[in-house]
C-alpha cells in the first residue's frame, strides 16, 4: 500500500537510502513549475479505476432511465439535429443521410461534452478527499473524463445498429477508429484539466462552462460538414481538436471522403499540446489546492 | 537500519489571511486587478504590513521520532498540529524547511474519506481501501477482517446512506484500521464515535503501535496519548514549547493550559452551559475558607463548588463530580447523595453544592474536574463540563503523609493515611504500637 512511497515524490528528491528497501520521501517545498511525474499516476491507475467506476456508478443510481441516458441524450440530440438542419434547413451532408451523419459526430462530442462538463467541477467535488488524503491529483479529472467511456460504449453500439439501418458498411478505414477515439479522449482531458485546475481558484468556471460547451458544439462541425470550408480555412479549422476527432469518426466508419486533411493533423498537435500544458499548469497550481480549496 | 523514522528540519507552513490571495478569486478580480498590478507591487514595497497578511501555522520545526517510537501531537487548537499532519501525509507543502520520511506513510486524517453515500457497504470498502492507497488484491485479503471488524455483515449490499451513524463510523474505520504502512499517521480520529467504538479504535491503535510500527498521533485525549505514546511533542502558536517523555508533556500542557484554572465563571446566561431548567454559573476550588485555591496540600481538605441558577421550579438535580488524573484517569466520581436536597426538588435561584475532599486522599499532581448536573427520573443531562477547572495537589515534604520520609516518585491516585500495626515478637517495650 501507499505505492507512491515507493519512490520519492516528485519534487523530493531521493536522500540516500540507510538500507535496502527504505523508502525515503522527502517533503520541502516546491516553487514554481513542477515535473508531471507520470510514474506517480500509474502507481495510482488503481485508484484511478475506482474513481471512475464510482463516477459510472453513482451517476446512474438514482436516475429513472439509468444507463439510457447515456443513448438518449446524443440520439435525441441527432433527431433534432435531424429536424432542423437536415429537413428545414437541407444542411449538406456528404452524401450520408443526415441522422447517422450527425450521430457518428454526436458520439464522440458527447463523450468530449460530458467529460469537460463532469470533471471541470470534480475537483471541487471532490474537495474532501484533496484536503485529508495524498494521491496524484491529476487522477481526480481523469477518472472523470475515463468514467464517460462507457456511455461512449453504450452511445456506440447504437451508432453500429444505426449504420445496419442505413446499409452502411465500413471501410477499411475502421481500424482507425481506436487513433480517433484516443483522439477524442486526449482532447477532453487536455480541455478538462485545464478547467478543473482553474476552477479550483477561480469559480466562475462552472458558469463558463455551459456556455463555451455550447459555443464549441456550433464550432465543430457536427450539424454540418467540414467540407463547407475551403482551402487554408479547412487547415485552420483544426486548431480546433473536436474537429480532427468528428471528421475523423465520419471517414472511419462512414467513409466520408476526408483527404485525411491537414486539419486532423493540426487537431492532433493542438489536442497534444492542450493537454500536456494543462497538465503542467495543473501541477503548478497543484500545491495550494489543499490550502484553497 | 537507520533508526530514524521521520526528520522534520526547519519547517514552517506560511498561510495567507484576507489579503487578494485569501480567498476563492473570481476571473472578474483577476482581470480587474490586472492594471492595477504593477501599481500594486510599488506599494507593497513601499508597505509590505498592509497587503502580505499572513500567519506561521508552524515555525521551525525540528525534531526527529525513531523507528517504532508512537509520538504524540498535542497542543491547543491553532496550535499548528493538523498542520503538521498535513504537510506529513503530503497533503500541503510546507513554506520552509523539509520532512524526510523514511517508509511508507499511512495516514488516517479523517476516516471514511471518498465514502459514497449511494454506494454499498462493499462497494465503499473497496473505494476507500484505494483512496488510502490499498491495492486490490490486498482489500480482498482483508476484506473479510473488515467486514467482520465493523459488524456490518448483514447491510454489506445496502448502500451507505442507510446505515446508522454508529454502523458507518465502524465501517469507516475498520477500513483505515486494516491499513499497514511504516509509519501511520493519525488525527483526532478518536473524537468521534459512541465510548465502545472510542474504546475499539483505541484498542486497534495500541496493537499498530505495539506491532512496533511507527505511529504519529494527534489527539486532544491525553488519556489516549500517555497510554499510547511514549514520547509527546507540545506545539504552541506553531512552535515546539516542550518535548519529551509523554507524561511529562502532558503534564506541562497542562500546567501551561490551566494557570489559575481554579475557578471558572460564566457572566453571560446564554453562554453558560446548561439548558432553560438549570444554568452553571461557576465552578471552583477552594480551600476552608473559600479562598480559590488552585494548588493544595495533600494534608489540607479541598473543597470544590459548583453555583448553578436553578430558572424552574420542581427540578430534582444532582450535582456531581468527576476527578481525572493528568493522565486521564478516572480517580473518582462523586455525587451528591447525602445532603438534605436529596430526592427534593430545588427552588428557583442560585444554588451552591460543595463537595469536600479529605486531606490524605488524592495523590499528588494535576486533577481536572469534570461537573455535571444530572436528573435521574426522567433521566437527563442538565450540563456536563468536562475539565472546567484544574488543581494541583502537593504532597508534604514534612514526612506527616503517606509518603512518610520517601522523597522518589510514588504510584498511585490516591495516597491516604491509614493507621498502621506492627508487632516485633522480640520487644517488651512494643513501641506502642500495639494495642
Amino acid at each position: 500500500m501507499f505505492e507512491d512511497a515507493q519512490r520519492p515524490a516528485t519534487t523530493s528528491r531521493s536522500v540516500g537510502h540507510p538500507t535496502p528497501g527504505t523508502v525515503v520521501v522527502r517533503i520541502a517545498p516546491r516553487r514554481g513549475w513542477v515535473p508531471l511525474d507520470l510514474s506517480a499516476l500509474w502507481q495510482y491507475r488503481e485508484l484511478l479505476y475506482f474513481l471512475a467506476w464510482r463516477d459510472i456508478k453513482v451517476r446512474y443510481k438514482q436516475t429513472a432511465l439509468g444507463a439510457a441516458w447515456a443513448i438518449l441524450q446524443p440520439f435525441l440530440t441527432m433527431v433534432v439535429f435531424t429536424i432542423f438542419f437536415g429537413r428545414l434547413a437541407h444542411m449538406p451532408s456528404d452524401n450520408i443521410p443526415y441522422p447517422i451523419f450527425s450521430y457518428a459526430a454526436l458520439v464522440p462530442w458527447t463523450f468530449f461534452a460530458n467529460g469537460v462538463t463532469f470533471s471541470s467541477t470534480s475537483m471541487v467535488t471532490n474537495s474532501n478527499m484533496i484536503s485529508k488524503v495524498y494521491f496524484p491529483r491529476l487522477i481526480i479529472p481523469i477518472a472523470a473524463v475515463l468514467s464517460g467511456l462507457i456511455d461512449f460504449v453504450l452511445a456506440f453500439v447504437l451508432l453500429i445498429g444505426m449504420m445496419f439501418y442505413y446499409g452502411l458498411a465500413p471501410t477499411r478505414a475502421i481500424v482507425f477508429l481506436p487513433l480517433f477515439l484516443l483522439l477524442a479522449i486526449v482532447a477532453a482531458l487536455g480541455v478538462s484539466i485545464w478547467l478543473a485546475a482553474l476552477n479550483v481558484e477561480f469559480r466562475d468556471v462552472r458558469y463558463v462552462v455551459p456556455f463555451l460547451i455550447q459555443i464549441w458544439l456550433f464550432a465543430t462541425p457536427i450539424a454540418y460538414p467540414t467540407s463547407l470550408l475551403h482551402g487554408i480555412w479547412s487547415t485552420a479549422y483544426g486548431l480546433n481538436p473536436m474537429v480532427g476527432v468528428v471528421d475523423g469518426f465520419r471517414w472511419a466508419l462512414l467513409g466520408t471522403k476526408m483527404t485525411l486533411s491537414p486539419a486532423v493533423a493540426v487537431s492532433a498537435i493542438m489536442s497534444l499540446l492542450i493537454l500536456v500544458a494543462g497538465m503542467y499548469y495543473f501541477r503548478r497550481m497543484e500545491k495550494s489546492f489543499a490550502d484553497v480549496i | 537500519m537507520s533508526d530514524t523514522a521521520i526528520r522534520i528540519a526547519g519547517l514552517g507552513k506560511q498561510y495567507r489571511i484576507g489579503g487578494p490571495a485569501g480567498s476563492y478569486r473570481t476571473i472578474r478580480e483577476t482581470l480587474v486587478g490586472l492594471p492595477a498590478r504593477p501599481l500594486r507591487a510599488l506599494r507593497s514595497r513601499s508597505n509590505r504590513a498592509h497587503t502580505d497578511e499572513s500567519f506561521w501555522a508552524l515555525r521551525d520545526l525540528t525534531f526527529e521520532i525513531k523507528r517504532g517510537e508512537a509520538t504524540g501531537i498535542i497542543g491547543r487548537n491553532g496550535a499548528g498540529k493538523s498542520t503538521l499532519l498535513k504537510i506529513l501525509s503530503r497533503i500541503t507543502d510546507p513554506t520552509t524547511g523539509y520532512a524526510e520520511v523514511h517508509g511508507r506513510v499511512g495516514s488516517l486524517l479523517e476516516v471514511g474519506t471518498g465514502f459514497h453515500a449511494e454506494l454499498t457497504g462493499r462497494e465503499n470498502i473497496f473505494l476507500n481501501g484505494a483512496v488510502l492507497g490499498m491495492k486490490r488484491n490486498e482489500i480482498k485479503a482483508r476484506f473479510d477482517e473488515i467486514v467482520a471488524f465493523a459488524e456490518v455483515e448483514a447491510f454489506l449490499d445496502t448502500p451507505v446512506k442507510r446505515y446508522s451513524s454508529g454502523m458507518y463510523m465502524r465501517l469507516a474505520f475498520s477500513v483505515a484500521a486494516h491499513l499497514e504502512p511504516e509509519i501511520l499517521v493519525v488525527d483526532e480520529v478518536l473524537a468521534v464515535g459512541d465510548m465502545e467504538f472510542q474504546k475499539r479504535c483505541l484498542g486497534r491503535m495500541s496493537e499498530v503501535a505495539g506491532e512496533g510500527r511507527t505511529v504519529l498521533f494527534v489527539s486532544h485525549n491525553m488519556a489516549a496519548v500517555t497510554r499510547l505514546c511514549r514520547q509527546a511533542v507540545l506545539l504552541d502558536a506553531g512552535r515546539i514549547s516542550a518535548i519529551g517523555a509523554a507524561p511529562e508533556i502532558v503534564g506541562a500542557y497542562w500546567q501551561g493550559e490551566h494557570t489559575n484554572a481554579a475557578e471558572r465563571v460564566w457572566n453571560h446566561r446564554a453562554a453558560a452551559p446548561g439548558n432553560d431548567a438549570v444554568r452553571l454559573l461557576g465552578v471552583r476550588v477552594v480551600d476552608e475558607n473559600l479562598n480559590v485555591y488552585p494548588v493544595v496540600d495533600i494534608r489540607h481538605p479541598i473543597l470544590v463548588e459548583m453555583e448553578y441558577e436553578v430558572l424552574e421550579e420542581g427540578h430534582i438535580l444532582v450535582p456531581s463530580f468527576q476527578f481525572h488524573t493528568e493522565s486521564g484517569v478516572c480517580a473518582f466520581v462523586v455525587h451528591e447523595f447525602n445532603s438534605k436536597w436529596r430526592r427534593t426538588p430545588r427552588p428557583r435561584g442560585r444554588v451552591r453544592s460543595l463537595v469536600e475532599i479529605p486531606g490524605n486522599f488524592l495523590a499528588e499532581g494535576i486533577y481536572s474536574v469534570t461537573a455535571v448536573l444530572g436528573t435521574y427520573v426522567p433521566f437527563s443531562v442538565h450540563f456536563y463540563e468536562e475539565g472546567v477547572v484544574i488543581f494541583q495537589v502537593k504532597d508534604s515534604p514534612d514526612g506527616d503523609s503517606a509518603r512518610g520520609d520517601w522523597a522518589g516518585p510514588l504510584a498511585g491516585v490516591v495516597r491516604p493515611v491509614f493507621p498502621w500495626r506492627t508487632y516485633a515478637e522480640n520487644s517488651r517495650s512494643g513501641l506502642g504500637d500495639a494495642e
